[in-house]
């Protein structure tokens, strides 16, 4: 069970960051860390502004970084963040397992009467 | 008993959890049919299930609790819309409030149960859980709800793979 690296209101904020479709495309296209918000922005209908907001969103959810370059500000996806919530992601996926084990192992025990 | 796959589906909202058991199908049934059976792998051993209501039937009402390590109740609800016993059941999952009525805050998900006859008197259990919006899981991943976190993210595994390559 791994949450050391996440606290209840940092996984809160990451998961409201990727609930919107367009933030993960962001993180998607951010992998490389070379495009710029007018880059990005130039991928979605809507406006500079709008795009700067979810930059801005994912952000804040240390799910990206901005560095400068020369007059442009590349955007910079922080895989350290993503693993950390696939982490968080892993453990619930284990949470199904899990009953399921148990779901196995009750199953397992010798029942009492006919069925 | 074996997970055989998980599928995640980022646009349908659904995640789909595969697994066998070395059983009939009778016997699987009974651990949703049967209410003792159900509330003992329902919830984990820290927080133990409870059922009060347990009517499988179409329209059917199920309600249970959960009772945390400190005796805090945690109330759930099922809606059942469908039951072919031995192979189906189909029903919508939610959360309550401390009387027990349902939260209308809080999202349901739709289970939806498939039981199959395989060689050998094995059988094979799909789990389908369906939400209501990108909203919803975002509220559930917030409540710490394990489908809520897997849906949200489903697409993390895939960016993670693709930057692996």
């Amino acid at each position: 069970m791994v949450v050391d690296t996440l606290d209840d209101a940092h996984a809160d904020q990451i998961f409201r960051a990727l609930a919107d479709a367009t933030r993960r495309d962001i993180l998607i296209h951010a992998m490389r860390g070379d495009r710029s918000v007018s880059d990005l922005a130039g991928l979605y209908p809507m406006s500079f502004a709008a795009v700067q907001k979810h930059v801005a969103v994912l952000e804040r959810a240390g799910l990206v970084q901005k560095q400068r370059r020369g007059r442009e500000q590349l955007v910079q996806t922080d895989v350290d963040t993503i693993q950390a919530a696939n982490r968080l992601l892993e453990q619930f996926e284990a949470l199904w397992r899990d009953r399921l084990e148990r779901f196995g192992r009750v199953l397992a025990e010798p029942t009492e009467g006919a069925i | 008993m074996t997970v055989t796959d998980v599928q995640k589906d980022t646009d349908s909202l659904t995640m789909t959890i595969t697994s066998e058991f070395p059983a009939p199908i009778e016997q699987v049934w009974r651990l949703w049919a049967d209410p003792r059976r159900l509330e003992r792998w329902w919830g984990p051993p820290t927080y133990p299930a409870t059922f009060e209501e347990h009517d499988l039937t179409p329209g059917g009402s199920m309600t249970y609790f959960m009772t945390g390590p400190e005796g805090e109740k945690h109330r759930g609800w099922w809606r059942v819309t469908a039951v072919e016993a031995p192979h189906r059941l189909e029903f919508e999952d939610g959360f309550a409030d401390e009387a027990g009525n349902p939260s209308p805050d809080l999202p349901e998900i739709v289970v939806r149960v498939a039981l199959i006859e395989q060689p050998a008197g094995t059988t094979r259990m799909s789990i389908e859980s369906v939400f209501p919006s990108a909203e919803a899981m975002e509220q559930l991943a917030a409540m710490g709800m394990e489908e809520g976190f897997r849906a949200a993210l489903g697409q993390i595994d895939a960016i993670l793979a693709e930057e692996a390559a």
